[in-house]
């Protein structure tokens, strides 16, 4: 194996020396005897193993399978098992050898056919299988190694087809394989019957106390007298394990007897635990806590036997402090349900101390995550100020991955425990200031609608973030929900001096040039609610949004808002004022969107069973109607709604157009925040239509005409086409695609929004390429954003010889998809076709884009709502080298900007992509964290879909 | 309680997807240096899906330290691996299964090579890949165990081999290839 390490192109050079000599042997015109078409099929194997493409040899392969030297048909059933895919026409051939052998009665022919289905799995197999094998599987001669194999064929076809496998007279009998013998017929069978009860649990009803039997057989025995099926001195593990699986399809047994049974083998299960190891192996203490954690599980699932949910938390307690971090982790990962159950909430709840230690001090981030989803799980009214605490403080230092999970965690159980409200201010504004960057809408959202719809909290609120402001450094977010609060509350604090209107007006105006755009919207709307609230605030206010930095402001929603306002505050009757302006109405209630949230990032299963199993209503806020009780949730509304941004507030909007008749558009609401309109007017550019294109000519003699969209598509890519492309996102120059006949190599050059590629295509045999043709192609919307003109070229290539076709470009509006080559000539008898991604991507029109830093950050704020926006945190795939990163992002197309960030190791760059239709300005920033081995790549650009595609083509290159 | 739960998610997910899933999804053997030695498929996915699993889940696990945890959390599944020598055994299993003994399933598994082998080594597995694959097919099938007893699995390999008419071994193909 020496040489091959050594270098890589050598060992593709060999192997497709090799590959092409096994094509002419298979090709050749004497028949190859068995043992050499095994040969090769086995080399074929190899190479494929080893990672190459194969794209031959399927049918020597079939012809093995009837082969009758078993050796022979082995290796053709292997080769089957591993390369071949739904090929219709193979899979007919495949099945008629696979009926042979299971006729053939000879078992270790049919133990292959059945392995074969079992490793295939395909619809057509079971269309031609699944009646057949639970005939093989419950006739009374069969073999027992053929038994074992038909009932897992038999699952993998009941898996993918349960349509096709029909239920009868075998199903009783396959019950009755549990009182097998032969453990192997049991322990393959129990798998086939726990699924097929979980699909029709009445129908295999009887196995509850048939496995409850084994089971019990099983866990008194000896630890010598199940022989080979005793796995360090553990008696068959894995058929246990099975066992216990099966009965968790089912409630618990209803027979007295039965029921006796079990619970006596869960209890000795339980005190095997305490007694002394018989060995000191790892594998004697897996073997045996892998029963008893499945007993566990088992336990939870009943969730009826006190005794034995308090046992079972105790043995995991005694875990949670175990020297293996298998164990430990495995542990928490158990309580978490064990603290869903009434009966167990309180054990659980006494380990609160370790799992906070092991928040703390576990070195896994993977335990780390586990102890944190317990202490969410164990949370309740009497723990959730320490545990909220322990989670706050965590965040401060936990991982980039799991911050955003911890904030929403933490926002849930501050809400759903809070007594006291002030103390739920206290925890959201101190996530913000923690974690401001991982503080969702919906969280702050959430503690602005709680805030108006408890007027208990409304001054303690508006006095917190007051103080909250005053720091010199706050988070965006801070400021929002500032805004927003003491726009609606600020005449609560403002009869202390040191609160008084103008105050609070300076300290949120002080803010307001080092906000982005949507939150300097929310600032205004909170001026003229100022306005209303202090009427002595009135001229400074009119004052400010007279300045030329709002009334001329270049955006276009800021503008608006600033001579709306302004004209508001001066025409308007205090009367008028007031109403418009009147404190917002509570919210309706509705599921909190953050538990929502939550649910979506776990997957619908783990949140619900914590939310919902609790059986807690007691707890949830005793009627205070802000509960998070999921069962009263009507609808969940998109999370931009929930301030009813989108409705607005009563007689606002239309008394705002009365005011201004149509002098201005009709408006949103006045509600700060409303970030819809924003969205809208900067996606206007990207809207504007790309008819002219079709004047566009760029070169003067075109022929071949690009085929319009829905003409059929010549082939599919290849599969690695997507590879091809992410190698050229940086660089211009290459090899594009290269096989035993043809390499294909790119030399391309981009101005502005206009390209030229050249193309040269090798012809690596001796012989011609005859018929040779190229189709360049856009697919779908492409067509209307990039114009491409492709010069034809001969169609024949001598051996070794090379042609180049020239491609003109045109970029007429942002782009995602890439434009299709595809190439068919003839060589030798058969017709090639082979179709790529052609590798220009959106990038390519960078033009790079010097600026300082505040000019930057400025922008980078501009560009901050959400959907400009797009971040992707990825492992590197490279060694994390600074200089090869600096040279690929100046590949990449954009100015590389020195002395910007204040970080030094972050990288980031500014851009404009030019395009016929419109220019976009892209800001990127690439955060490397070399001990994570880490990026976190955040593009911000004017059009959303250009920041998703630059993020993704850029995150594809470190 | 948990009765009632469990049989609530057990309706809303009782589509085919779910049913499609086996025990274990997959099972791969990869190198310190990140060569994948042995793949084992138990759900049908694309190649394409297939060599990006991989290369994902090599440098997870590679860039895992000693002491850390054999489990982890990757995508919706999770990930019991252990490493034996060079070698790195992985598999994936549901979100439900149990960790521990799929742990025990890599020993088993490593025992077998080890017994038929005679101390089995990386070599071994590249030179006689179709050995253990066909080993890994008695042991398990389907993604289930399907016979546990060592005796049991390797007396039907061993028949096999009886049956073995001549005497080339895949070595020989390999030196042919020039890869020796």
């Amino acid at each position: 194996m020496s040489r091959v390490g050594k270098s890589k192109e050598a060992e593709i050079k060999r192997i497709n020396k090799e590959l092409a000599n096994i094509r002419s042997k298979f090709k050749g015109d004497k028949a190859l005897d068995g043992y050499s078409k095994k040969k090769y099929v086995c080399k074929l194997l190899f190479i494929f193993l080893l990672g190459h493409d194969i794209d031959f040899g399927h049918m020597e392969a079939v012809n093995l399978l009837s082969s009758n030297k078993y050796t022979e048909k082995q290796i053709g059933y292997l080769f089957i098992s591993v390369l071949v895919n739904s090929n219709s026409e193979l899979i007919r051939l495949i099945n008629n050898a696979i009926k042979n052998d299971l006729a053939s009665r000879n078992p270790i022919f049919m133990c292959l056919a059945l392995h074969c289905i079992a490793n295939v799995g395909s619809r057509e197999m079971a269309e031609a299988f699944a009646s057949e094998i639970p005939k093989i599987l419950v006739a009374g001669d069969t073999m027992d190694s053929v038994k074992q194999s038909a009932a897992l064929c038999l699952l993998r076809l009941y898996k993918t087809s349960p349509d096709l496998v029909p239920m009868g007279e075998w199903t009783s009998r396959v019950v009755h394989l549990l009182n097998d013998q032969h453990l192997g017929v049991v322990t393959a069978a129990t798998s086939l019957i726990t699924c097929l009860s979980k699909k029709n649990p009445d129908e295999f009803k009887t196995c509850v106390s048939l496995a409850v039997s084994r089971l019990s057989r099983i866990v008194s025995s000896a630890s010598t007298d199940l022989q080979d099926y005793t796995y360090y001195f553990v008696p068959a593990p894995w058929l246990s394990v099975k066992l216990l699986r099966l009965l968790q399809c089912y409630p618990p047994p209803e027979d007295t007897a039965v029921k006796g049974r079990l619970i006596e083998c869960m209890e000795t299960i339980l005190n095997k635990a305490q007694e002394p190891p018989k060995s000191k192996k790892v594998q004697h203490s897996n073997a045996k806590n892998a029963i008893l954690f499945e007993a566990i599980s088992l336990i939870i699932h009943y969730d009826s036997e006190p005794n034995l949910l308090v046992r079972a938390c105790n043995q995991l307690g005694q875990f949670l402090q175990h020297r293996e971090t298998n164990l430990r982790y495995l542990a928490l990962e158990s309580m978490c349900l064990l603290a869903g159950s009434e009966f167990s909430h309180e054990a659980v709840k006494t380990h609160i101390e370790t799992v906070i230690n092991a928040l703390k001090t576990e070195r896994d981030v993977s335990v780390r995550q586990r102890a944190a989803d317990l202490l969410y799980a164990m949370c309740d009214r009497t723990n959730a100020p320490q545990i909220v605490a322990e989670m706050l403080s965590y965040l401060e230092t936990a991982d980039y991955s799991i911050r955003e999970e911890i904030v929403l965690k933490v926002a849930i159980l501050a809400e759903k425990y809070a007594v006291d409200y002030t103390w739920y201010v206290d925890t959201i504004l101190n996530l913000i200031r923690i974690a401001g960057d991982y503080v969702s809408e919906e969280v702050w959202y959430r503690v602005i609608q709680i805030v108006i719809n408890r007027d208990d909290v409304q001054g303690y609120a508006a006095k917190t973030v007051f103080e909250a402001l005053q720091a010199p450094a706050c988070h965006e977010n801070m400021v929002k929900v500032g805004g927003y609060i003491l726009g609606e509350f600020g005449n609560l604090i403002a009869g202390d001096p040191r609160s008084s209107p103008l105050v609070q007006f300076n300290l949120l105006h002080s803010k307001f040039h080092l906000c982005s755009v949507p939150t300097r919207a929310l600032l205004l709307s909170s001026y003229i609610k100022f306005v209303n609230l202090f009427p002595e605030t009135k001229t400074t206010i009119q004052d400010v949004l007279r300045s030329d930095s709002q009334l001329r402001n270049s955006d276009v929603e800021l503008q608006q808002r600033a001579v709306e306002y302004l004209k508001l505050s001066s025409i308007a009757s205090t009367d008028v004022l007031a109403t418009v302006l009147e404190e917002m109405p509570p919210f309706p209630e509705r599921e909190s969107s953050i538990l929502a949230k939550l649910k979506k990032k776990k997957g619908p299963g783990t949140v619900t069973d914590m939310e919902e199993g609790k059986k807690e209503q007691t707890e949830v806020n005793g009627g205070v109607e802000p509960a998070v009780n999921a069962s009263t949730v009507s609808t969940p509304s998109p999370s931009a709604d929930l301030l009813g941004l989108k409705s607005a507030p009563a007689g606002g909007g239309s008394l705002l157009v009365d005011v201004f008749s149509d002098a201005v558009p009709a408006t949103g609401a006045l509600a700060p925040g409303s970030e819809d309109n924003f969205s809208r007017s900067l996606d206007l550019p990207g809207e504007s239509p790309a008819s002219l294109l079709v004047d566009a000519t760029l070169g003067a003699d075109t022929v071949t005409t690009v085929p319009a969209a829905g003409s059929e598509d010549p082939a599919l890519p290849v599969p690695d086409a997507d590879d091809l492309l992410n190698k050229f996102v940086c660089k211009n120059n290459g090899v594009l695609f290269e096989n035993q006949l043809l390499q294909i190599g790119i030399k391309s050059e981009y101005r502005q929004n206009l390209g030229r590629m050249y193309l040269f295509f090798g012809n690596k045999t001796s012989v011609q390429f005859l018929n040779f043709t190229l189709n360049v192609s856009c697919p779908g919307e492409l067509q209307n954003e990039l114009n491409i003109q492709a010069k034809p070229v001969e169609p024949i290539v001598e051996g070794g010889a090379q042609v180049q076709q020239v491609i003109n470009i045109e970029c007429l509006s942002d782009f995602t998809e890439a434009p299709l080559l595809n190439i068919q000539f003839r060589y030798g008898g058969t017709v090639q076709n082979i179709t790529l991604k052609l590798p220009i991507t959106v990038n390519k029109f960078f033009q790079p884009t010097e600026m300082a830093s505040e000019d930057f950050f400025q922008r980078w704020k501009q560009l901050s709502s959400p959907q400009q926006e797009a971040q992707k945190i990825f492992k590197a795939n490279h060694p994390m080298d600074t200089e090869v990163t600096k040279a690929k992002l100046i590949g990449f197309g954009s100015a590389l900007l020195q002395d910007v960030d204040p970080n030094r190791d972050n990288f980031v760059g500014a851009g404009v992509i030019h395009t016929k239709s419109i220019q976009v300005g892209c800001l990127l920033r690439l955060e490397p964290n070399s001990q994570a081995q880490m990026y976190r790549l955040t593009l911000r650009t004017s059009k959303e879909a250009v920041s998703k595609r630059l993020c993704a083509l850029l995150s594809q290159q470190f | 309680m948990f009765l009632s739960l469990k049989s609530l998610i057990g309706n809303t997910g009782e589509s085919n997807t779910v049913l499609l899933r086996g025990k274990m999804q997959f099972m791969l053997l990869f190198s310190r240096q990140g060569k994948l030695r042995l793949q084992k498929w138990y759900v049908p996915l694309s190649d394409k899906e297939k060599k990006k699993i991989t290369r994902e889940l090599v440098q997870t696990v590679l860039a895992r330290k000693p002491k850390m945890c054999s489990f982890l959390e990757w995508r919706d599944l999770k990930i019991v691996y252990k490493r034996y020598a060079s070698l790195y055994f992985c598999c994936a299993i549901e979100d439900q299964d149990n960790e521990l003994i799929t742990l025990e399933i890599i020993h088993r598994y490593v025992e077998l090579l080890d017994k038929y082998f005679g101390s089995v080594c990386e070599l071994d597995i590249i030179f006689n890949f179709e050995k253990a694959y066909f080993i890994l097919d008695e042991f398990l099938l389907g993604g289930e165990v399907q016979e546990t007893s060592k005796k049991n699995v390797l007396k039907a390999i061993e028949q096999a081999d009886l049956l073995q008419e001549e005497a080339e071994t895949p070595r020989s193909v390999l030196e042919e290839i020039g890869l020796t």
